[in-house]
Formats: structure tokens, sequence, C-alpha cells
């Protein structure tokens, strides 16, 4: 039981580092011009298009209501974001050779306060990017702006955007569950003695 | 009473004839529901072939689908095109150099698809130009032309171009025979001087083309020809007219002899020939125009000899296979045995068997020979005739069934025969005046078959009337049962002589969405709206202007004068899809341009008055399309305006 419960702190240290192969995040837009769809991916450490040239297609099309264009070698949070991925992986390992209880505690704790601040700066990234918009734009709509959702879709001129986790996201919550089923594990040999 | 009898008799005729007049009326399509759901397709959906079908004298070649006979494309080939820029811009006009210069026209009859193992691919296609002779090939990734490559020492480049099994080789022979190598001789001289070419073009597995050799044939007209596939690959068969070797008034003068031949060629042989050193070097002079995908940039190529080898120096070169009676078509069956002629005048439609002809060569079965050629006895290497094929029986394809579909010109009809009993078991009327039919995959090994398309050339009052010029017509019938039957009759463009068609799955998946900017490698392209820029070269000046939603930088430009050239190159910076950008500037004496997505294109101006001049986007590219201009300020050739741009 505890070498299972080493295991899947292992395991969910491990997997993490799969977060770099697949995008955490997606913001898919569909009008009628596009029936071929056009969309975003955020990685934690890029952002690229669904498909080649989507990006320099959205910050083309962005020009007209004035939105900033999205540069990612800019954004600060993509080089910070794959120190903290690695951090936790590592962290993560050195919980598995002490196995200590509480600091999985720590581990999750931290990883919940590292996924509020995340996603609070994801939707302030997002807020800037809707509401700071150039006033000399060509197309102006009083009252609108282009905030992507956070989660779920929404209504942008033409465009309806939804926004969903990738892949990556569900790599965190499985890296996420298993350090729970560690904790559980590890639990029970204890209850057992 | 007798005479009662007979107006009864007669009466009783009269009405029989309109009844079955109006039997046959109505059968044109036999029922017209069915026929409109096999050509519907519904809004949204995809055709289920592309056909490109030959603009004929327009120069183009046109993309229709299939079954509904949309338009699609027309792919500029030999003809400037003006509503691209094709053959004006500066990337494009060494497409159609010549060794007679600047030629910016074509005749294009004969669209070709490649071929592996005798069947379509789906790579390119080829087609030829008849009036200057040149061979072009189509890339089926842009839909664009990629290579033009002239043929010297032929006039009239009709009978190709048509491809060997694998597209080792495109064959092309000349229409005309002329003096070779062409000189100044009086036209009475026809037997005495004049010779026939077939070339040999051979591509290689980028598609690059290489007159690789030249076969110098007897001075007759050669017509049409085809590629043996399965047991006849490595032979050509070529028609022949006018073995009279009339110089004038041909209508009746080629028209005299029963037989004309058939040249059958065998190219394996011709390359052991080479091999052995066979092939005279002859100096001439002839273009190989190569367009490259990544400059966007034609090169022009000027080539200065061609190896020439002479039959009567090679032995089992070629051999004359007699066929009444002028033939046109020489169609090669999917199984590669049988050799169809479509005689123009003939009664009958003559099919050579391939297998005879071998044997009647081995037994050295020869009827004497024409000017050095052996000519095969016809009864030996005749398989069959079929009898009553319809009048003017001009080509013929086949549906991989076991059956073929011969075209016939004057009884304007598609008739159906089966090969080996040689009956004909179905015809249907086409309007008007068939001339070349088309099986989707019909020349193949492998036709795909379902369809077949009658290519007319006259039209008279299938569509509303558009003055005395109208449309051509095609119509589309259904091949897949017993009958043939009328699905669909729609206007073609040009005048298509021939088509192809293939599968779309096997092209769709193939085609390109837009060209990648950062492979763009024209000299004068811009990659983003940094680089843009003026700069003055003496009386030259080069605007490097880039194109995107929805605007032109820079838009303002001082500083032209009265007598420069101006070079716009225009770069399209967009990378999404069907977003192309137009550009023209007032009083441009040039063409416009059209760019595609990640493309530079390059149009020279030449402003022939001081004051200022608005350009403008000419494609509706976005909803401010109409603020996509500019202004470009020319002055008086001695003033001392300074280039400026913003």
């Amino acid at each position: 039981m505890k070498n299972i419960s080493k295991f899947f702190m292992a395991f969910a240290s491990l997997i993490l580092l799969l977060v770099f192969l697949f995008p955490i995040w997606k913001i898919d837009l569909s009008a009628p011009q596009y029936p071929e769809g056009l969309g975003l991916r955020i990685w934690v450490n890029q952002i690229t298009g669904m498909k080649d040239g989507d990006l320099n297609l959205i910050n083309n099309l962005n020009h007209y209501i004035g939105m900033k264009t999205i540069q990612p070698e800019s954004i600060s949070e993509l080089k910070v974001m794959p120190f903290i991925i690695i951090f936790f992986s590592i962290f993560g390992l050195f919980i598995t050779f002490i196995n200590k209880q509480f600091m999985k505690y720590a581990w999750l704790i931290l990883f919940i306060v590292v996924l509020i601040v995340g996603l609070y700066d994801y939707y302030m990234w997002g807020y800037d990017y809707g509401h700071n918009l150039n006033p000399n734009a060509p197309i102006k709509v009083p009252g609108i702006t282009y905030q992507p959702p956070l989660l779920g879709s929404k209504q942008l001129l033409n465009m309806n955007a939804t926004s969903l986790p990738d892949i990556g996201s569900f790599i965190l919550g499985l890296s996420f569950l298993f350090v729970i089923l560690s904790i559980y594990f590890n639990k029970k040999v204890q209850n057992e003695k | 009473m007798k005479k009662l009898n007979y107006l009864i008799a007669f009466s009783l005729l009269v009405v029989l004839s309109i009844l079955i007049h109006n039997c046959t009326g109505t059968g044109e399509t036999a029922n017209i529901e069915e026929a409109a759901k096999k050509v519907y397709v519904k809004p949204g959906s995809y055709d289920e072939l592309y056909a490109f079908m030959s603009g004929g004298f327009n120069g183009q070649l046109s993309v229709y689908g299939l079954p509904s006979g949309r338009l699609l494309k027309n792919i500029s080939v030999f003809s400037q095109n003006p509503e691209t820029g094709y053959g004006y811009s500066e990337e494009t006009k060494n497409m159609l150099m010549t060794s007679y210069g600047f030629i910016p026209w074509d005749d294009a009859h004969h669209p070709v698809l490649s071929k592996t193992n005798g069947e379509q691919d789906g790579r390119w296609i080829f087609i030829n130009g008849n009036n200057t002779p040149r061979v072009a090939r189509i890339d089926l990734r842009n839909f664009e032309t990629e290579e033009i490559i002239e043929i010297p020492n032929s006039a009239g480049n009709h009978g190709s171009p048509f491809l060997t099994e694998n597209t080792e080789y495109v064959v092309a022979s000349t229409r005309f025979s002329i003096p070779v190598p062409n000189k100044d001789v009086s036209i009475n001289s026809y037997k005495e001087n004049f010779k026939g070419t077939i070339s040999f073009i051979s591509v290689d597995k980028n598609g690059d083309m290489n007159l690789a050799f030249q076969i110098l044939v007897p001075g007759l007209d050669y017509d049409l020809a085809h590629a043996g596939v399965g047991p006849s690959h490595g032979w050509a068969f070529f028609t022949t007219y006018n073995s009279e070797q009339a110089n004038s008034l041909l209508e009746i003068n080629a028209s005299q002899n029963d037989k004309d031949f058939i040249a059958a060629v065998n190219w394996k042989k011709a390359e052991e020939y080479l091999k052995a050193g066979k092939g005279k070097i002859v100096q001439t002079e002839f273009y190989n125009n190569e367009f490259n995908e990544s400059t966007h940039s034609a090169i022009s190529k000027k080539m200065n000899s061609v190896v020439v080898l002479n039959p009567k120096e090679c032995p089992g070169l070629i051999y004359y296979i007699p066929t009444p009676k002028s033939p046109h078509g020489v169609d090669v069956d999917p199984s590669g045995e049988y050799i169809v002629a479509g005689g123009k005048l003939a009664t009958v439609i003559p099919v050579h068997s391939f297998s005879k002809m071998m044997k009647a060569i081995e037994g050295k079965k020869f009827d004497g020979e024409f000017d050095g050629i052996p000519i095969l006895k016809y009864e030996e290497v005749i398989a069959g005739e079929v009898q009553n094929p319809g009048l003017g029986p001009l080509h013929t394809e086949f549906d991989g069934n076991g059956y073929a579909y011969t075209s016939a010109f004057l009884s304007s009809e598609i008739v159906k025969w089966k090969l080996g009993t040689w009956e004909v078991v179905d015809r249907v009327p086409t309007y008007y005046s068939i001339g070349h039919l088309m099986i989707p995959g019909g020349d193949s090994r492998k036709p795909y078959g379902k369809y077949a398309i009658a290519l007319n050339k006259i039209t008279k009052d299938r569509y509303l009337p558009t003055g005395p010029e109208l449309a051509q017509s095609a119509q589309l019938y259904d091949i897949s049962g017993n009958k043939m039957k009328l699905l669909l009759d729609f206007p073609t463009i040009g005048e298509p002589h021939y088509a192809q068609a293939i599968p779309a799955e096997i092209l769709m998946k193939n085609s390109n969405k837009i060209y990648q900017i950062e492979k763009n490698k024209n000299p004068y392209a811009v990659k983003s709206e940094k680089e843009t820029r003026v700069e003055r070269k003496g009386n030259e000046v080069h605007i490097y202007l880039s194109a995107t939603r929805s605007h032109f930088k820079p838009d303002n430009i001082e500083g032209i004068k009265v007598g420069d050239k101006v070079y716009w190159h225009v770069t399209n910076l967009e990378q999404d899809w069907d977003i192309p950008h137009g550009f023209t500037v007032k009083g441009l004496n040039n063409s416009e341009l059209l760019v595609m997505p990640g493309q530079t294109k390059t149009i020279v101006w030449t402003p022939l008055k001081s004051g200022i001049y608005p350009f403008y986007c000419t494609d509706f590219c976005s909803a401010l399309h109409q603020e996509m201009q500019g202004y470009v300020r020319v002055s008086e050739a001695n003033s001392n305006t300074k280039v400026t741009f913003n």
C-alpha cells in the first residue's frame, strides 16, 4: 500500500511534464465566413493558432475593433509558467522520496493557489484585451466589449467565441487527483498499522 | 375507293410519324425527376468529380464539377489573363516566351491527367498549345500552370499531350508537315521538302519536362495519338491523314485514298537506339519556361538543340498500319490490346489488335513501304470492324466494362459498342455535332465510368440566345445502365475539344489554401509592413507594397516622375483562405493584379501625365474594402519632388 501511495505521488509529479505537449486552454471562434473554423491554443509556454496562420489572422481581424495584437513573446506569464510546472514536478518527486503526508497537503494547497491566481490572471488578460481598445478603431459599437468568456460561449459581433479547458488542463486535474489518491492510500497504511 | 384507301393509309402514316416523333422527343431524358436527382448537388455539398475541359481558342483550361456542370475555375495556360495579371506581371511574362517571341495566346486542345500504372494519379494535368507548338503542365495542388515547353520542328502541335503508362513521356506529333529545319522553299515542293516530327518529352518525378528526342517522319498530317498500356506499353500510336501529300485544298485532295495510316512507334526501341548513339544532335531553338512556387516567378530557358532519330537508320522503330479514312482519334482500350481508330470519313470503325500487330511484324507481313517505313497488311492487324457506327466517327473512350463509346460528328450521336463482338448496342443523339467525348478515366487502364460527356461543336437553340456568338454545349449522360440516358445539358466557355475527369477526393485533399508567407522567396516580397518601402534606381521606381485587410502600406507615395518605369511589387500578407487582394492604379497601361494570400506579384506602370493617381483593391476583401485605397503623386520629369512614402 505504501508503495502504491509512492507510485501515485511519483506518477502525479511526472505526468505534469506532459503539459508541455498539449495546450491547456482553447478559444474557438466561429463565424459565417469561417466554415473551416478558427481559434487560439494557450499552452503553458506559448500561444498558437488552432491551425497555421490563425494567430496572425486573429490579430489582423482584431485591428478592426482596435484590440491589441497578441504577441506571445511579450507575455511574461508564458515565461514563468514553465518554471511553476517544473517546480511542482520536482517538489512532487521530492515528496515521493520523503513521503510526508503534510507535504502532500502543502503541494495540494499551493497547487490550488497557483490555479486560482492563474485563472484570475487569465481573466484579467482577457479583460485587458477586451476592454483596452484603440479609440480610433474602425468598428466602434457602443456598450460592447470583446472580452472572451473564461468558460463557455459568447457572441462578439459576427464571431462566436467558445472558451474551454484543453488537454493540458485535464493533465493538471489528473495530477491533482493522483496526489489525493497518494494521500488516501498512505492514510490507509497508517490506519492499518 | 382505292383513292380513299390511300388517303386513310397516308393519314395513318402522318399520325404514326407524329406519335413516333413525340415519343423520341420525350424519350430524350427518360425520366426528368430521376435525371434531376442524379445531377442535383445540394447547396454546401461537393461534386463527385472534377472535370477539366480545354478552352480551345481561349487558350485556358476550365475546371467544372460533375455531375452538376458548375464552373469552378478558369486556369490561365497559354493566354494572358488581365483578371489575374497572368502573362502581364513581371513574374509570369516568361511563361509565354517562345522562339517566336512573346506569344500571348494559343489554341489549347487536349487536357490529359498524369498517370501511374496507366491510372490517373492526380499529380498534374498536361495540355497542348496547337498553334505555336507547346505543351503545358498544370500543378493540381495550386491549379496553376507550372511549366510550358515549346516543341521545335513542329507546326501545329495537335497530336499531344498523350502520356505513356507511368508519365515517362508526353508524346506529341505535328499536325502540319513543314521543312525541317524550317526554310524558305516553294510550297509546291511539299513532297520533296516537307517532313513531320514526333516528339517525346520526358517528365521527371518533380514534373520537370525535357524534350528527350524527336523522330523525323514522312511529310503527312499527324492528327491524334495515344500511348499503349499493359501489353502495348512501350508503344505509341499516331493517326495520320493526307497520305496523298497534298499541299492545297486538303478537304478534297487529302480525302482521295481509301486508307491513311496509324504510325505505331516503338519508343522503348527508340531509347535503345539513343543509347547506341543513333540520335543526331540538331541545332534548333525552343523555350522551356518554368514557374517556381517559392519565388512566385517564372524563368525562361532558351534551348539550342534536340536529338533526332531517323527511322531509315533505325529499323523496327516505326510501322504504318493502314487505316480508313483520314482517321482522327486513335484510342487504346483499358486492356492495352485494342487500338480503335476514328476514321472521319469511314463507314466502319476499324479496331486493330496489338498482339496481331506484333505477329505481323514478326512474320514481316508487309504491304510495301511509305518513304522507308514498312506498311503492315491491314487484314493481318485488324481485330474487327464496327459496322454502322454512325457517320463521321471521331473519338472513342471506354467504360471498363467491355464497352466502347464513339462520338460521331455528322450523325451527331454517341454510339456504344461491345469490344470483341464489335456490335453496336446503343446510341443517343447529341446536341449538336459532337467532337470528342469523355468518360471519367475513359482513356486509362481503370475507367471510373458512370458518366459520358459530349463536347459539341454546335449549340444553336439549346440555351437562351446571346446574339451570333453562342457558348459551346456539353451533355452529360448516365452510362451506368444498358441504355445511355441524357441527364444534363450545360454551356461551356471557350471551345472544349477534349476533357478529363477525376474523382474529387483524389485532388481535393491536396488542394492548397494559401501560400505560406515565410516560404515566399520572391526577391521583391515584403514579409511584414515594416519592410514596405519605395526605392528609386535611375528612372526605375520600385514600390514594395503590402496588402492586408483593409489597407495598403504605403498608401501615400510621392516622388514619381513622368517617364519613370514604376514597378508595383504587391505582397498579400494575408494567411487566410480565400482572401485575395486586387491591385490597380488609375491609368495603369497594363493589367490589374490579383494576389493570393502569401503571394507577391509585380506590375509595371509608366505614367504619362503628372497629377494625383488613386490606387485601390479590386477584390471585395472585407467590410472596409472600399477604404482600401491610396494615392500616388506623379510630378513632371524635371521636377524636384523627393521620393517619400508613409
